[in-house]
């Protein structure tokens, strides 16, 4: 599905590339606020959901080559971690939702867990 | 092995905000030299395990990486209290790092079973107060 209409799923804004947000299509998500955990056991997940917000989360993301990171729980990345992301394409969303809705919201709506490692 | 390629960088100790530098640079000067996703993948994922390493535990240190015909090689130095039993520091879980790491989604004991994992070889030398040498390599 696009970007686009997981935004709507998640009621979220979209914080910066909204430009892709029509052309993006994510297949599989994940879930986590710890980085190393999304390092160590993640695969081809095109999407990260987490309530963390600092650069290495935007960086973790390009490293996992993801296109698409969702804040939880209200949480808004301050105008430097917008600059980063955009900077690198990557789509920025923010949802009220917390973390287990947001990611049954989506995993109901057909976005897989994509493949273990 | 010729070299085609060698970068350095310094990786500030102090500066968490901006850990990752060095594995995005080297991110693309792979890409730009077309080397395969995979690989590419690979080298960031561990490198950037390496520094994020370095600046958690050691003060920051110095990332040298060089780009053969046949591999790459990147090697992460530091100064830093050095690692007392490297056996126990590669299994998963296990971490020194304080909560205050944890807080900003690191320290769960992953970084060097990590780097292992995505490299195609690894040794790690380290003595305790004088710091730590780990070197990766990765087939091309």
């Amino acid at each position: 599905m696009t970007v686009r209409q997981i935004a709507e799923i998640l009621d979220a804004e979209i914080l910066c590339c909204e430009e892709l947000a029509d052309s993006v299509n994510i297949h599989s998500a994940c879930g986590s606020d710890m980085m190393s955990d999304v390092l160590a056991y993640v695969k081809d997940q095109g999407m990260l959901l987490t309530g963390l917000v600092n650069p290495q989360v935007v960086r973790t993301a390009e490293m996992m080559d993801m296109c698409c990171v969702a804040f939880v729980r209200g949480k808004r990345p301050d105008a430097a971690i917008i600059q980063l992301a955009q900077s690198k394409n990557i789509i920025l969303l923010t949802t009220q939702e917390r973390m287990y809705p947001a990611c049954g919201k989506l995993y109901k709506a057909g976005l897989d867990a994509g493949k273990p490692i | 092995m010729s070299e085609l390629i060698h970068l350095h960088y310094d990786v500030d100790g102090e500066d968490f905000v901006s850990c990752g530098h060095a594995s995005e640079d080297v991110r693309r000067t792979l890409k730009s030299i077309g080397i395969s996703g995979e690989v590419i993948r690979k080298v960031s994922i561990a490198m950037y395990e390496g520094e994020i390493n370095m600046v958690i535990h050691a003060d920051g240190g110095v990332a040298d990486v060089s780009i053969c015909e046949d591999g790459i090689v990147v090697t992460l130095s530091d100064t830093g209290k050095g690692i007392a039993d490297i056996d126990q520091a590669m299994q998963e879980g296990f971490s020194t790092a304080t909560d205050e790491i944890r807080e900003l989604g690191f320290g769960a004991g992953m970084g060097l079973p990590n780097m292992k994992k995505y490299s195609d070889s690894m040794d790690i030398k380290s003595e305790v107060g004088k710091g730590t040498v780990v070197t990766l390599k990765f087939n091309l």
